[in-house]
């Protein structure tokens, strides 16, 4: 069965001109930091990868299974905290704390999902928006890993891979990123034709047909949360290494789910290239306009965020990538 | 710990709930008429405590004066935005109704901070000021006015919603879109009116606030978060409901915060949440 739907062609292969395109965008990526030189365009690009991947975490929950997430920030402090803790307090390299923050964040995941995904539309989306904020409240007076004042990473000169800190150059953050961007989406891309995948958007899409097919929904949707957990958290753990300090009241906040939330739908919720196509609009967005109009532009930036996505929702719901497919194929059907 | 002290917890609790009840209520009548969350709630109470000071600041109008006109605003905020940005969202997928009222939210949330910065304000010499005392127990003459307001609030509202022709139009669209329609119910004005109601409140309640809560731009988050709770428990859609979880929500998290630890008086409200929310998905009340 899954082999003959795999067969039948469910997505149109791409035109030989799309694949072309594809790999000159992966050259470009590739050679990108030495093509622009500067620290700042290293920058951007660094946080338009880890918001890319962030944006497809939230995009598996939500665009998959269906389930509107508004507490991925819990993942991804939970990411930055466990492997700062670890190496901070018994100097474990954060390789392995980022194992154990996808682990940790994973059992998060099935603690918060279990109860909550049963729940269904707003009351799911509400249950995470108020266990997001209860989280952050805990990690604000929890004395052990620094209280509202958050933790500092110890700096480490030597050895940068093994620390995961790099202080003379920021290509080699770009490059890890890059090869936790790549693994994320070709997960993404491997679980969207999986039995999973097609399960997920089966229940996504008509629930009570796929319970009737006897599809058990509460475990293939905390499935995916768990997968879209353990996906922010590898983003915590490289943000917290890129900035080398902790801030729970930035870590944990609503904005960041939030954020994750504005993009993935942006570019096109449920598809695999929409988060990115997100990420690269919203970031840019905000580091241009901080330059702009210099100390005020953080919140210049979320005006232009909140109108856009406004307009996205009311105009066209299926996201900015939809509206480029669509004309692609009216590209294509023409003689 | 004194009797005193827990009845003084107790009656300030139940004061604080009549105003988070009163902005739940906005919540839920929206909701109830079409299946709408709306995740700007809090920013537009944000947006009326900012009318009430600026009535004060710029034109010396007392909260208590310029009350009705807040309202009013509000009201007229809500048509706009019925007829503006919610009667698109209506037709779209969940999805995109829980990010456009979100987006709403962010962008007068940061419009608020670029307009007005994210300082504290504060209305000084309000008319009502001070407290009165009853026997051992204290309380705020504002807040003991607000609650009154609040009240009576709810009973013009549960009059309308009840004993008037349109009232009960409002109620039939509720229950069944179409078959309102039918009979001749001017569905599409119903959803403009459950708009502005729902935001007239908010804009009463946001006034209220104003005389003994500081004013800033995020000041609406944590309240939407416990409106959003209250209609939860009081069940999506129930007047009566949302009233009696407000008055919950406000005894449960002063008494928290008395017995337990005041930082952790909003984890306790969330808990309450969840439980409720896991054992019985359609609220403690159920719809009116």
């Amino acid at each position: 069965m899954l082999e003959k739907a795999r067969a039948e062609r469910l997505w149109p292969r791409p035109p030989l001109w799309a694949s072309a395109l594809g790999a000159a965008a992966i050259a470009l990526l590739i050679a990108y930091p030495f093509i622009f030189t500067t620290s700042f365009s290293h920058h951007l690009m660094i946080l338009i990868l880890l918001y890319a991947l962030m944006a497809q975490s939230w995009n598996v929950v939500a665009g998959l299974s269906g389930q509107i997430s508004l507490g991925q920030a819990i993942f991804f402090g939970i990411g930055a905290y466990s492997s700062t803790v670890l190496f901070a307090k018994y100097g474990i390299t954060p390789w392995a704390g980022l194992m154990v923050g996808m682990l940790l964040s994973a059992l998060a995941a099935v603690a918060i999902g279990v109860p909550t995904l049963r729940l269904r539309g707003h009351y799911f989306a509400i249950a995470t928006l108020l266990i997001g904020s209860g989280v952050q409240i805990v990690f604000q007076r929890w004395d052990w890993v620094g209280a509202a004042s958050g933790l500092y990473v110890p700096i480490e000169r030597t050895s940068p891979l093994f620390y995961l800190q790099f202080h003379t150059s920021k290509v080699p953050y770009y490059y890890l990123v890059l090869g936790a961007v790549a693994i994320g989406y070709l997960v993404v891309w491997k679980l969207r034709r999986s039995r999973l995948g097609f399960r997920l958007q089966a229940l996504r899409d008509e629930p009570d047909a796929a319970a009737s097919l006897g599809i058990a929904i509460a475990r293939h949707k905390v499935l995916a949360f768990m997968i879209s957990a353990a996906m922010m958290s590898v983003a915590g753990t490289f943000y917290a290494q890129y900035v080398l300090v902790l801030d729970p009241e930035r870590l944990f906040s609503a904005e960041i789910s939030i954020i994750v939330l504005l993009m993935t739908v942006l570019g096109g919720s449920g598809t695999l290239w929409g988060p990115a196509l997100g990420a690269a609009i919203l970031v840019p967005l905000s580091e241009y306009s901080r330059i702009w109009f210099g100390g005020t532009g953080r919140t210049i930036d979320l005006i232009l965020y909140g109108i856009l996505i406004l307009l996205v929702c009311m105009w066209r719901p299926s996201g900015i990538l939809s509206l480029l497919e669509e004309r692609i194929r009216r590209r294509a059907e023409m003689p | 710990m004194s009797r005193d002290l827990i009845l003084q917890a107790v009656i300030s609790g139940l004061l604080m709930g009549l105003i988070y009840a009163l902005v739940a209520v906005g919540l839920t009548l929206i909701f109830g008429l079409m299946e709408i969350v709306n995740f700007a709630h809090g920013e537009f109470l944000m947006l009326a405590m900012f009318t009430a000071f600026w009535f004060w600041a710029l034109g010396g109008l007392d909260p208590m004066l310029s009350l009705p006109l807040v309202a009013i605003l509000l009201a007229v905020a809500g048509i706009l935005a019925h007829f503006g940005i919610i009667r698109r969202l209506l037709k779209a997928p969940m999805l995109a109704q829980v990010c456009g009222t979100f987006g709403l939210g962010v962008a007068l949330r940061a419009g608020a901070q670029f307009l007005w910065t994210p300082d504290f304000r504060t209305i000084t010499n309000p008319f009502i000021a001070g407290r009165v005392q009853i026997g051992p127990i204290f309380i705020g003459q504002p807040q003991l006015i607000s609650g009154g307001i609040c009240l009576l609030s709810f009973a013009a509202l549960w009059w309308f919603v009840t004993r008037t022709e349109t009232g009960l139009g409002l109620q039939a669209t509720a229950q069944d879109r179409q078959a309102a329609a039918v009979i001749g119910i001017p569905t599409e004005r119903m959803f403009a009116l459950g708009w502005a109601i729902g935001l007239g409140c908010v804009g009463i309640a946001g006034t209220m606030l104003s005389t003994f809560y500081y004013i800033f731009p995020d000041v609406g988050t944590n309240f939407a978060l416990l409106a959003f709770v209250a209609v939860a428990l009081g069940g999506f859609g129930s007047i009566l409901g949302s009233l009696l979880a407000g008055l919950l929500i406000g005894l449960v998290e002063s008494l928290g915060g008395l017995l337990l630890d005041p930082s952790y008086k909003t984890l306790i409200v969330f808990g309450l949440y969840l439980t409720v929310v896991i054992f019985r998905p359609h609220g403690l009340f159920g719809r009116f």
